[in-house]
């Protein structure tokens, strides 16, 4: 999923201020699963909002089953038509959508996207994907070295490893122990000997925005029409 | 005299292109410097333009200083992060270098090495601002430093992209973060020149008009569906393509640029484009030829 | 076809060879590094220059190693994969060769987040043993990464860094199997204490027969004071101080000299295990230490080959 965090409070009355409709658009998807853009969070973050801009605004609440989707966001055509400003709650991808659907309201993110992840504990997410564009899990025991080693390595852990974990950032375990703990238990070791050579970053956000176009499905919209 | 002493004695200066070779031969690259010597103040040193792998700028600029020949490094924010671009700048001051271009570098896909990964962890504004502290003493993370350079901060600007609004701005931007010369994109239009010089004139920095020898009407034709804010007018690409000897006539174009354009700025910037052998002939025709002389 | 480097001549005349370590001003400075290479010069065969290291801003390894090859001496020009790509190193390459470096360690890097930049963004387009293949591919095949061939030769002596002490400790003497496959022709370690786990992984390093394949070079850190023992065991990584070391430096009345007493005693050690081709003093900030502990391990006169 994606996981995403809300900005602090301050932040938002800052963006928020001045704006006399706001509506406090959720996210039904990713963000209702990370507690970050649900109804409850909506629901709460619209009451703290009206404690702390008072007489000033005027809030609305509405939470679509995913804000990346053209056929959700129809669904609250007129409530962002009421508004002056859309609060979304949902990831970077959401706050874009709903732009391009309603380019006359202006959006403000409530949230900071972190990271394609999952959640390790109730309460904790850990990153596992940073969408390199040229999936490699297959050569490291199903553990992505890209997304969770902080230099990416591609060919083993540096000196900086203490105790099993990142010297970076001690709550995370080092990508290469894990990898290597991973191959020990399959017993594919020897597939630590591979050296994976220079990479070609093109797949992923190097190469440029990223676009896919799928010409056989391309084919049946086409027909259709 | 140096290029900073050389614009604040408000004399029209000249700089030209030194590209470092494909390998670690460098005589070729040198020989072309030494040519132009007397001829030019300065030699922009490209950071491996277009994206193409090449000898680092910094040795390039330390073989011409070390000749006696004034470089202008050029350093670009694609392939090294802040970390990287502090270290080489502090390097070539070391090294005697004074003038310092930043750039913020074509895209990898441009180039030979397309899959590499682009940095772009500053741009070119931010590395400006970057260099102007370290004149000041301290580097980005507000650390003081043992010894500081003396940098003369160069930037580049496109008279004739469109809109050319944005461009201004960020010429603006440019200067405030410490910019103190800028070069231009190729200038091929010099009545859209002046109404840029209009707008840019009141930040009080130097202009040097970009003047790229044209080779043929092919290569003006690229230039216009390629080159963003590069449109070489109908009329000269004529002159290029019923021209019976086209270096005669790409001298040609030249001068008359130059005439047209030394009014209006304070430099010319030649990029010759491989014809470097011309530029001698350029600069007599337009009586620019002594430049540099200590 | 040989680099041309002393270090690589020391060392295929099968002599016992001695590199240290100077790290480059945090400013314009240059005599700061005039001053560290007269110090240098005539007790060890190389001298390593850092490159930005634990991320902090400091003149290039470039630069220093221009000058140190003014200087008359043998610098190993040490490249990092944090803050460049392959296109700024490879360029690089070109340019330190052009200079007539022939020495370069190929290293994945410090994380910044140690450094005096924490915001800035880190590359990694390469890790260290991909940089060790894209020089050798230079070198040997005379094509650059992208695939275009060139002309000439460009001489190069490839260093790499191995950690003997750092997890996973199985895996270590394959990452260096990994590094040797890639090109590297020398290896400095990290700073060696522990003799135990160093020797234990020098025998597996000679049981893949890679001591034959490559010149390795015990890392050597001389102590300063039970402080900097107490830092490097707590707070290091991959490094270990093993406690008698901590108790000899604590009991001592002179730290500085049990400090470069237990350093000469590594030295000697090191030199007895089989596979082990000289010694990499890292004294950081200490240089004047590494004259000392070359005589007093006998190492002096360096050969002149």
């Amino acid at each position: 999923m994606i996981v995403a965090q809300q900005k602090p409070l301050e932040d938002i009355r800052q963006m928020a201020r001045g704006f006399r409709r706001l509506l406090v658009l959720g996210c039904g998807t990713c963000t209702t699963i990370c507690f970050a853009g649900g109804e409850k969070e909506v629901g709460l973050l619209a009451t703290s909002l009206r404690s702390v801009l008072g007489q000033e605004i005027e809030i609305e609440e509405a939470v679509v089953q995913r804000q990346c989707e053209w056929e959700f966001l129809d669904q609250v055509g007129e409530a962002v038509g009421r508004a002056e400003a859309v609060l979304s709650l949902g990831c970077g991808v959401g706050v874009q959508g709903i732009g391009e659907r309603y380019p006359g309201v202006v959006v403000l993110p409530g949230l900071n996207t972190a990271f394609m992840g999952l959640t390790e504990a109730p309460g904790i997410w850990g990153e596992r994907c940073m969408a390199c564009g040229d999936c490699l899990l297959h050569r490291t025991g199903g553990i992505c070295p890209v997304a969770r080693c902080a230099k990416s390595l591609l060919n083993g852990p540096c000196g900086g490893v203490q105790d099993g974990h990142c010297e970076i950032s001690p709550e995370n375990p080092c990508a290469w122990v894990l990898i290597y703990d991973r191959l020990m238990q399959q017993g594919r070791l020897e597939q630590l000997e591979e050296i994976i050579p220079v990479r070609d970053w093109k797949a992923s956000h190097s190469g440029g925005p990223r676009r896919i176009v799928r010409p056989d499905l391309r084919e049946m919209v086409e027909e259709e029409v | 005299m140096t290029l900073r002493a050389a614009l604040a004695q408000g004399q029209f200066v000249v700089t030209a292109e030194a590209s470092p070779p494909k390998g670690t031969n460098v005589a070729g690259a040198i020989a072309e410097a030494e040519h132009l010597r007397g001829r030019v103040q300065a030699f922009n040193v490209t950071d491996q333009q277009s994206s193409v792998m090449r000898l680092g700028s910094l040795a390039l600029c330390y073989l011409l200083k070390e000749r006696g020949l004034e470089p202008i490094f050029q350093v670009t924010c694609r392939d090294r992060n802040r970390i990287a671009l502090q270290s080489d700048l502090l390097s070539a001051a070391a090294l005697g270098i004074e003038n310092v271009l930043c750039l913020t570098g074509d895209h990898v896909k441009l180039g030979d090495h397309p899959q590499a990964k682009p940095v772009f962890d500053l741009d070119s504004v931010s590395l400006l601002r970057a260099a102007a502290g370290l004149v000041a003493g301290q580097d980005m993370a507000g650390k003081k430093l043992d010894g500081t350079p003396d940098f003369f901060l160069g930037a580049v600007v496109s008279p004739g992209a469109d809109p050319v609004e944005p461009q201004l701005l960020k010429m603006e931007k440019k200067a405030q973060a410490g910019a103190e010369f800028f070069q231009t994109q190729a200038i091929f239009d010099p009545d859209a020149f002046a109404r840029f010089m209009e707008a840019a004139r009141p930040m009080g920095k130097p202009v040097f008009a970009g003047i790229i020898m044209l080779k043929s009407a092919g290569m003006a034709r690229f230039m216009n569906r390629n080159v963003p804010g590069v449109h070489v007018p109908d009329r000269l690409i004529e002159v290029m393509e019923t021209a019976k000897d086209r270096q005669e006539a790409s001298v040609g174009v030249a001068v008359e640029l130059i005439r047209q354009l030394r009014p209006l700025c304070q430099g010319i910037h030649l990029m010759a484009m491989g014809w470097d052998h011309l530029l001698p002939r350029v600069l007599e025709a337009t009586g620019l030829a002594a430049q540099g002389v200590v | 076809m040989p680099a041309g480097s002393n270090l690589e001549a020391v060392l295929s005349a099968g002599r016992f060879a001695v590199t240290a370590e100077l790290g480059p001003p945090k400013g314009t400075n240059l005599s700061v590094v005039e001053r560290k290479a007269e110090i240098l010069r005539h007790c060890c065969d190389a001298v390593n220059l850092t490159d930005n290291q634990t991320a902090i801003v400091r003149m290039s390894s470039l630069a220093c190693a221009i000058h140190l090859r003014r200087l008359g001496l043998d610098p190993v020009m040490q490249m990092t994969c944090r803050d460049r790509n392959r296109l700024a190193l490879q360029s690089d390459v070109l340019g330190a060769a052009g200079a007539g470096v022939r020495n370069f360690l190929c290293l994945s890097g410090d994380h910044q987040q140690f450094g005096n930049h924490p915001g800035a963004k880190n590359v990694f387009d390469l890790d260290s043993i991909q940089l060790i293949q894209v020089l050798a591919g230079m070198r040997d095949t005379r094509r650059f990464q992208g695939g275009d061939e060139f002309t000439g030769d460009i001489p190069m002596f490839i260093g790499a860094a191995a950690n003997p002490f750092a997890d996973p400790l199985p895996y270590r003497v394959v990452r260096l199997a990994k590094k040797v496959r890639a090109g590297a022709n020398f290896v400095q370690t990290q700073a060696v204490f522990d003799l135990e786990i160093f020797g234990r992984w020098m025998a597996q390093v000679r049981a893949r027969g890679l001591h034959e394949q490559v010149a390795i070079m015990a890392g050597i850190v001389p102590l300063k004071s039970v402080g900097t023992a107490r830092y490097m065991r707590d707070y290091v990584s991959g490094i270990v101080v093993p406690d008698a070391i901590i108790a000899r430096m604590e009991d001592a009345a002179d730290p500085k000299a049990e400090g470069m007493a237990i350093a000469v005693e590594l030295i000697d050690a090191a030199r007895e295990i089989p596979g082990v081709r000289g010694v990499h003093i890292m004294a950081v900030g200490w240089e004047e230490v590494v004259p000392i502990l070359a005589e007093r391990a006998g190492l002096l006169p360096r050969p002149l080959i």
